[in-house]
């Protein structure tokens, strides 16, 4: 075979794989929005359950889902980003550290089941948090530290060594350094980890089906002690629990759920992107 | 004749097992351009890295003897390395300025160090800019891109962002490495400009540079520092059979 045969279908494989990744993710989208747009009203979105979860709609499962996203980036952001900060920075290169980051990784390929279990012995029985919105946004938190420390270090070690030179080199401290100068070119890498992790906090359901998740509760939260419905857990009660439920609210529900995930993923990238805009090197 | 303003005595260095300055004993007068010379691998650029202590920055370093900074050892254990290194600054090989604005690079230091309200931004802009001949082509675009500018306009940047924390001495580690040859001249300009008020200790390559800019000038060769003396006397009658032969292109 000839090279410039053999270039034409390396192209071809290279994009045919590129279109297998992306259809199903297309296909599943189309289907979701064909199948749930009928069902998508402003009462649906705007008020809570009734009738058994068979009619009215889903904004405690909506608010739900934004508590959980919330609270976990409050635990998950500074620990993780702290963590990263102190492997990448300070601490050194030797057999503890190589450990530890060895551990990171591993905790990533976790199944989520096992920190929903976690969760429920630690957070909900062991702090006596109970069941509550809590309880379940530190399981989340925990489920999404190892990415958002990885992806951390990896962009704190993309910030060009010479940008730390000079900035000790003008008598400025190792702290000083790494807050004006290394984090502020490491956080475009820093919520791409973010971004991932909103939206696995918005989408999992096996963390929180045992430390926060309401089967039916048609009222709103009042504090972090409550616990709530989400979106996931919500989706699953009516696809599999409840019967007599249209389809076609089931897929109104996942809409949203892809909805909720969407947005708070396209208005991180317009953030990063407006940082990145800002700095380049 | 003036008080050294950099002193070392008996300075060793090494990077784990390998030696890389070997009992170096040097004194540097003030206000002047001392040039350090030498070929590839020889410690020049470490020697110069020992004074700020930026050494410190690498792993497996080890340092034995003293270095004098206005009469203080800088490797003394009570030093406060970073008021040390405000008063000892470094300009590197590579033109590095902050992806920031050309205002925001020169406010990086007196805002670390508190004194931009001292000084007001608007003077600090036109003294530091003004020092490295940068004011009048950039005053009306402080707001845009470091990167935007040319290396030469770079490198002199980097000095003001330098000069902006008001230091005594300036290391230069081959500052004009990354320049062509007109850019070099008028760096080298800009240094005799800059001896009037700081003391400035250049590592380069290029001997003719040291020539052209030294008052005083030291040879070094696998880590020791081999003859230090007036440059001109160096040039022309060096006392040492090894500087001889380098300077005259034996090897190097």
């Amino acid at each position: 075979m000839n090279a410039q045969r053999s270039e034409k279908l390396t192209f071809a494989l290279l994009l045919a794989a590129t279109i297998i990744v992306v259809l199903p993710v297309l296909v599943i989208i189309g289907i979701v929005i064909k199948n749930g747009v009928g069902a998508i009203t402003w009462e649906f979105i705007s008020t809570a359950p009734r009738d058994g979860m068979r009619a009215g709609g889903i904004l405690p499962a909506i608010v739900g889902t934004f508590c959980l996203m919330i609270g976990a980036m409050l635990f998950a952001v500074p620990l993780g980003v702290f963590s990263a900060i102190y492997l990448n920075e300070y601490a050194g290169d030797n057999l503890l550290t190589r450990l530890i980051r060895l551990a990171i990784i591993n905790l990533a390929g976790v199944p989520s089941v096992v920190y929903g279990l976690f969760g429920l012995g630690v957070f909900v029985m062991f702090f006596k948090f109970g069941t509550s919105i809590l309880a379940g946004a530190m399981t989340l938190s925990i489920m999404n530290l190892p990415v958002i420390i990885t992806a951390s270090r990896e962009a704190l070690s993309n910030v060009p060594q010479s940008f730390r030179e000079v900035s000790l080199s003008l008598g400025a401290t190792r702290w000083q350094t790494i807050r004006h100068v290394v984090l502020p070119n490491a956080l475009p890498g820093i919520l791409t980890g973010i971004i991932l992790e909103v939206g696995r906090a918005g989408g999992e359901t096996a963390p929180i089906l045992f430390t926060v998740a309401a089967f039916s509760l048609p009222f709103l939260p009042h504090s972090v002690f409550d616990q709530c419905m989400a979106l996931p857990t919500h989706l699953y009660a009516i696809s599999t629990q409840v019967p007599n439920i249209g389809l076609d609210v089931r897929y109104a529900t996942a809409m949203v759920l892809l909805a909720v995930v969407l947005i708070v993923n396209f208005f991180s990238i317009m953030l990063r992107m407006r940082l990145r805009r800002r700095r380049q090197w | 004749m003036d008080q050294p303003i950099v002193q070392t005595r008996g300075l060793n260095l090494y990077y784990g097992d390998f030696q890389a300055l070997k009992d170096i004993n040097l004194s540097i007068k003030p206000r002047q351009i001392t040039a350090l010379i030498g070929p590839s691998g020889c410690g020049k650029s470490t020697l110069l890295r020992a004074i700020n202590r930026m050494n410190d920055l690498i792993a497996g370093v080890r340092v034995e003897g003293e270095v004098f900074i206005g009469g203080e050892n800088i490797y003394a254990p009570d030093m406060d390395i970073v008021a040390m290194r405000k008063r000892v600054g470094m300009v590197f090989q590579r033109p590095n300025p902050f992806p920031l604005s050309i205002k925001e690079n020169i406010t990086f230091g007196p805002i670390i160090h508190n004194t931009l309200k001292q000084e007001g931004l608007d003077n600090l802009l036109e003294r530091t800019l003004q020092a490295v001949m940068l004011w009048d082509t950039l005053k009306d675009r402080l707001n845009q891109s470091a990167l935007s500018l040319s290396l030469e306009q770079r490198q002199r940047l980097c000095i003001a962002r330098l000069l902006a924390v008001m230091p005594d001495v300036l290391l230069m580690d081959e500052p004009c490495s990354a320049l062509d040859p007109a850019a070099t001249q008028r760096i080298e300009e800009l240094l005799h400009e800059l001896k009037a008020q700081y003391t400035i200790i250049i590592v380069t390559h290029n001997m003719q540079q040291a020539a052209r800019v030294s008052a005083e000038c030291g040879f070094m060769l696998l880590g020791e520092l081999v003859e230090f003396s007036e440059t001109g006397q160096m040039f022309t009658n060096p006392t040492d059979q090894r500087t001889e032969d380098y300077i005259s292109g034996r090897y190097g």
